[in-house]
């Protein structure tokens, strides 16, 4: 299946992010841009998408530094006194999402600022065939 | 939008809860059967369990949290209302302010005159991390938790952007915190009935008592930002911003209009009822407002004919500190960004102008998730019938619940007046 052919679906954009590829859709009626994807456009309810690729690029508009981590989070190593960050990040193209925020200093909240240009990583979590790249976000 | 009315007139005859806490030798059956007892007891005129026709159950979460599904029609079981429909709703933690609007729509269509709704939820057999866990398959699982999202840090991202819009700060967020413990120290149902200022005592007791350096705190915002006492659970929300893991369960006798009085001697109507829904966090337009809550809060006052100041008393959604400030900005209360000024100033104090969760909100009460929002209506049902004991607000006629399940994809509000 050619990168055009994938569903608009989760699953896919997993797959992209794996590529190091952060990937929305576009409606094809009224040109809105989801991300995540989407299959039904929820601003005209077209049908038809097209797969568009983001450049990476965002600016933080909430955050919060996570002391009391779920699971997932605990065994990829962080702790009550290592604490992570996570964000949401409104990209350059118009859409926000969720992600987690690398390379700040998450024990010093207020070192972190609403506002700052931030560009898209990829992280890693999980062992061996339960792998998967995850969205982050870094200055 | 088409101000929506019922298509007949429902009131509350009966309320009833179970103390809100932790208790290690009780399944949510068990709760249910206590709140069950007193909305029983309740009802002023007598209530023949036989005459009740349908029950309708929020429940959150009792499938990861207890290992239990399908909890309608066991609730109906064990207070003996077989065969009777039962049903559970689940909102996430609006599970029961939502089975309670599905209750009134029932009687309002005519099927039903008699409606029994519930609240249960039993969260304390989980340890802190899959209790976290079990939360946050409210959010967005695809999206949002992978970024390492939980419940608490969703509302602490909601703070991060409030403060940067408004020049709130932590301290504004423990104001709410030291007011619903206030709150709560007057409620016999509450999981923490103590001040802060008392939770700070029996600390220092019991330091003296086990011979440990006795904490020395200036005062309660000292001991707020003190990171042993009060732990930062997601910045800049602390231990004492959030409501506690819990366990309860709340019931609630529904009847038409023309059969209240038969009933009760005091019933309440419901005269408002709104509901909304709405995107994952990162997909809306705004983080300092639930966009859920104002639609909710609109189609209520819509329905009942009554505006903002109209409301004498309310329940509002405190799960985390934020939450209860938005909240009061949601409701049009106060003005965008003047909820928190509110909060700073004391007016959201029992006996201050606007007061607003006299119950000890979910903060001090206790967040049982599915049972909170029936819970929320046990309040207003004691207000409204001068009930409160020391809570009592004066002059109480008209009062208000606003129930939010997750980061406010669900929002549902409720007005109730006495006649």
């Amino acid at each position: 299946m050619t990168m055009d052919e994938r569903d608009f679906t989760s699953a896919s954009f997993y797959k992209f992010l794996g590529e190091h590829k952060l990937m929305g859709s576009r409606c094809s009626s009224c040109g809105a841009l989801h991300v995540p994807p989407r299959p039904i456009c929820t601003d005209c309810h077209g049908e038809e998408m097209e797969w568009e690729m983001m450049g990476g690029d965002g600016t933080l508009l909430a955050f919060t530094t996570i002391h009391i981590a779920p699971t997932a989070m605990i065994e990829a190593g962080y702790r009550r006194d290592n604490p992570y960050c996570a964000g949401i990040v409104k990209l350059d193209e118009g859409p926000a999402i969720s992600a987690q925020i690398l390379k700040v200093d998450a024990s010093q909240p207020d070192s972190i600022a609403i506002g700052t240009r931030l560009h898209v990583a990829f992280v890693q979590r999980g062992e061996d065939e339960l792998q998967r790249t995850f969205l982050a976000f870094q200055p | 939008m088409t101000t929506r009315k019922l298509g007949r007139g429902v009131a509350i005859v009966g309320a009833g809860m179970s103390k809100f806490g932790a208790f290690p030798d009780k399944t949510t059956r068990d709760l249910f059967v206590q709140a069950f007892q007193e909305m029983h007891a309740s009802v002023d005129k007598g209530l023949a369990p036989e005459d009740i026709e349908a029950i309708y159950i929020g429940n959150y979460s009792s499938d990861l949290f207890e290992g239990q599904g399908h909890t309608g029609p066991i609730m109906a079981d064990w207070v003996g209302l077989l065969p009777r429909p039962a049903t559970r709703i689940e909102d996430a933690c609006a599970s029961s302010g939502v089975a309670l609007r599905q209750g009134i729509i029932a009687i309002a269509s005519g099927l039903y005159d008699v409606v029994l709704v519930g609240g249960i939820e039993k969260m304390t057999d989980l340890p802190t991390e899959r209790v976290t866990d079990t939360l946050a398959t409210a959010g967005d699982a695809l999206y949002e938790i992978p970024a390492g999202f939980t419940f608490p840090g969703f509302y602490a991202a909601m703070a991060t952007a409030y403060m940067a819009r408004y020049g709130a700060t932590p301290e504004t967020f423990m104001r709410v915190g030291l007011k619903n413990h206030d709150n709560g120290a007057l409620n016999d149902k509450a999981q923490f009935g103590a001040s802060i200022r008392q939770v700070m005592d029996s600390k220092i007791a019991r330091a003296k008592a086990k011979g440990r350096p006795v904490p020395a705190w200036a005062d309660e915002m000292a001991f707020l930002h003190d990171d042993a006492a009060n732990p930062v659970i997601a910045w800049p929300m602390r231990l004492f911003d959030c409501s506690p893991i819990s366990d309860g369960a709340a019931a609630l006798l529904l009847v038409s209009e023309d059969l209240a009085r038969s009933f009760s001697d005091n019933p309440l109507y419901v005269i408002g009822s709104g509901q909304a829904s709405d995107a994952a966090l990162h997909d809306r337009a705004d983080l300092t407002s639930l966009r859920a809550a104002r639609l909710a809060g609109q189609q209520a006052y819509e329905m009942a004919g009554v505006a903002p100041q109209d409301i004498k008393v309310a329940e509002v959604h405190d799960c985390f500190t934020i939450a209860e400030i938005m909240a009061t900005e949601d409701l049009r209360f106060f003005q965008p960004g003047q909820g928190c000024k509110a909060a700073e100033e004391g007016l959201t104090a029992r006996t201050g102008p606007r007061p607003i969760n006299t119950s000890g909100g979910l903060k001090s009460k206790g967040h049982p998730v599915g049972a909170s929002g029936a819970g929320q209506v046990i309040e207003i049902w004691k207000q409204l019938r001068g009930q409160a004991g020391e809570r009592q607000v004066t002059d109480a006629d008209i009062g208000l619940t606003h129930n939010v399940g997750g980061t406010g994809q669900t929002c549902v509000v409720h007005i109730f007046e006495r006649r």
